[in-house]
């Protein structure tokens, strides 16, 4: 889908080149992530393959077509891209910053509402709270997300995206990547992700580009990046707790199944029985659900001990925070860590309760997988 | 409402009533003949007339040039001239209004153009110099993701450098009012007329009514044209 052959970009006043000798194939339907330090040429690289730098050697392929003899406008009108400073205007609100590409197209106006509501639903943004909103209202990951639906408003079939997610924080992060994998799930489109954060690439990636000074030193599924690093700066990069960093790839639901646990309990259950469920449980604590399987909180021992009352409701406190079941093992372990606890509730897309992980559980994968 | 309308009409008309007490009263209790004689309606309707047309026609050539020039200038291949021209601006703008009006009337003589084209020359600096800083102080990821996006150079240009530099630009227009306004009040000395007329007027037969008549009026068109321009602009500007 996207060919890049001896790519080599020398800046103006430079004597070393900041990319130099790049070939790389991105297949179609799937992410390559581009990954190294900072000031490799990552972006140099991302800005060749839409023309905002022109290359000073190699070729550029996208369908077998030479893009350098494309005309820009169009090759860049046909390119989502979402630039490494988000770089949202500032003077236009949420709903007129998505239509932008629309807009230059030139598409009928009830088409492009339509199509920004849309994708602004997608990636969890509510269009009536946000459409006529300023950027400068806006927090960190909610710019993001806009980065993200202005650059995927027209359907494009190709992404560029760097660092779409850098300047957030971990667990904001871990969400948007999470949401947006699920996105790709459907949507199936080509796309170059630029991250100098390996735990990123392993997570996003169907193959890493692993850059360094501006060469690929490796590019390579990231299973087979992590059991065969080509050199010692690979094997640096990935880290040591190898082993740790697979749990970025496997999925909570991929494990929720094996796991072997009690199930909730429902709200309205009598005190003597809730009482017999904890002495049975592993954890000393239940999780508890209304009649819709919906998770309301969890009772531990210590408070049938504090509090009066009949019936499970009157006992539950809520849980501080959960994961996803299409989140990563290593999400999991992030949100254990941040609520101090050894266990995390896993809900699904509609709140619904699906499972409990424990710190257990973790260790059980990493101890198979290495 | 309520407060658009006093915002629009209520206090422009406060400052312009405040003038109209001054001149009313003065006309109509002249301390002498000689004030009686020289501040009468006519007069004074004659030189606003006057100072507004030295405004006016000196101001829009003033936009249209120091705008255009600006985003002349802020294109990639004039930016270094840009850069260069902006220091020379910024220099041009300490000399003061009476030089300039002195210089061309050594070079050009006397009269409405020229004091007109005098006042152009002054006015086009803080217009030409706020258009290229704020073009330029537009953030370049901004510009680059347009770009990245697919729009064409003149509409980077018109839908996003432009309404971004809008307020710096507006704010050099209204400094170059206020410094229009003041300086035009010299158009006299070269026979251009307008408020200064009242003033020399005043000084050259001692009487201070007929002076502060002149300075009152000059003052308040400038508070008033400023305060204006502002409030259209918070209109017109609701994103920062
Ligand atoms: N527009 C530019 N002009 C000159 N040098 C640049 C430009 N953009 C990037 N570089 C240089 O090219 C190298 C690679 O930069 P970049 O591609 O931004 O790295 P990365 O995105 O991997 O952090 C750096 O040394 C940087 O200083
Ligand atoms: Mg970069």
């Amino acid at each position: 889908m996207i060919k890049l052959e001896g790519l080599t970009k020398v800046f103006k006043g430079h004597n070393i080149p900041a990319v130099k000798d790049l070939n790389l194939e991105v297949n179609e339907g799937d992410v390559c992530v581009l990954v190294g330090p900072s000031g490799c040429g990552k972006t140099t690289t991302m800005k060749m393959i839409n023309r905002l730098y022109e290359p000073t050697g190699g070729k550029i392929y996208i369908r077998d077509e030479d893009v350098l003899q494309m005309d820009p406008i169009k090759l860049r009108l046909d390119i989502g891209y979402v630039i490494q400073e988000i770089g949202l205007f500032p003077h236009m609100t949420i709903y007129e910053n998505i239509a932008t590409v629309p807009n230059e197209k030139q598409w009928p106006k009830d088409q492009v509402k339509e199509k920004v509501d849309n994708v602004m639903s997608l990636v969890g943004l509510d269009p009536d709270v946000f459409k006529n909103r300023y950027p400068s209202a806006l927090s960190g990951g909610q710019r993001q997300r806009v980065g993200v639906a202005r650059a995927m408003v027209s359907d494009p079939s190709i992404m560029l995206m760097d660092e779409p997610f850098g300047a957030v924080d971990p667990i904001t992060r871990a969400r948007l990547q999470n949401e947006f994998l699920r996105i790709q799930e459907r949507m199936d489109k080509t796309i170059v992700f630029v991250t100098h954060d390996i735990d990123e690439a392993i997570k996003m990636s169907d193959t890493i580009a692993v850059m360094k000074e501006g060469q690929l030193v490796q590019h390579a599924t990231p299973s087979d990046l992590l059991s065969a690093p080509a050199d010692e700066f690979v094997s640096n990069l990935v880290g040591r707790n190898r082993s740790i960093k697979r749990l970025h790839l496997i999925r909570i639901s991929e494990i929720l199944e094996d796991v072997d646990r009690a199930p909730a309990i429902k709200d309205d259950t009598k005190e003597e029985e809730v009482k017999k469920r904890l002495d049975e449980s592993d954890l000393r604590t239940v999780i508890v659900v209304d009649r819709d399987n919906k998770l309301k909180g969890v009772v531990g021992v210590n408070d049938l001990k504090r509090k009066t009352g009949e019936v499970a409701g009157d006992y539950y406190q809520e849980v501080s925070d959960t994961v996803t079941d299409d989140a990563t093992l290593n999400d999991a372990l992030s949100v254990m860590l941040e609520i101090g606890e050894g266990y995390v509730a896993v809900v699904n897309e509609d709140e619904k309760y699906q499972g409990t992980i424990t710190l257990g559980d973790l260790l059980n994968v990493v101890r198979e997988e290495s | 409402m309520l407060r658009t309308l006093w915002v629009w009409i209520g206090i422009p008309l406060i400052m312009i009533g405040i003038a109209s007490a001054i001149v009313i009263y003065s006309v109509n209790n002249p301390p002498d003949t000689i004030v009686a004689r020289m501040l009468t309606y006519e007069r004074i309707f004659r030189v606003i007339r006057e100072h507004m047309g030295l405004l006016l026609v000196s101001m829009i050539g003033a936009t249209i040039v120091g705008v255009a020039g600006g985003i002349m200038l802020s294109r990639p291949s004039l930016y270094r001239i840009g850069r260069v021209m902006e220091t020379l601006v910024n220099i041009g703008q300490t000399v003061p209004s009476l030089a300039v009006l002195a210089l061309f009337y050594t070079i050009l003589g006397l009269g409405f153009r020229v004091a007109v084209f005098a006042l152009f020359l002054y006015s086009i600096l803080p217009i030409l110099r706020n258009t290229f800083a704020g073009i330029d102080g537009v953030e370049h990821s901004i510009i680059e993701a347009a770009r990245g996006m697919g729009m064409r150079p003149l509409r980077v240009l018109t839908k996003i450098e432009l309404p971004i530099a809008f307020p710096i630009i507006v704010a050099g227009l209204r400094t170059a009012i206020v410094i229009n306004v003041g300086a035009a009040t010299l158009a006299t000395f070269i026979g251009g007329g307008g408020l200064g007329d009242l003033i020399v007027t005043g000084l050259s037969v001692h009487r201070d009514m007929i002076i502060v008549n002149g300075a009152v009026i000059a003052a308040i068109t400038a508070i008033l044209l400023d305060y204006l321009i502002g409030k259209a602009e918070e209109r017109v500007v609701r994103w920062s």
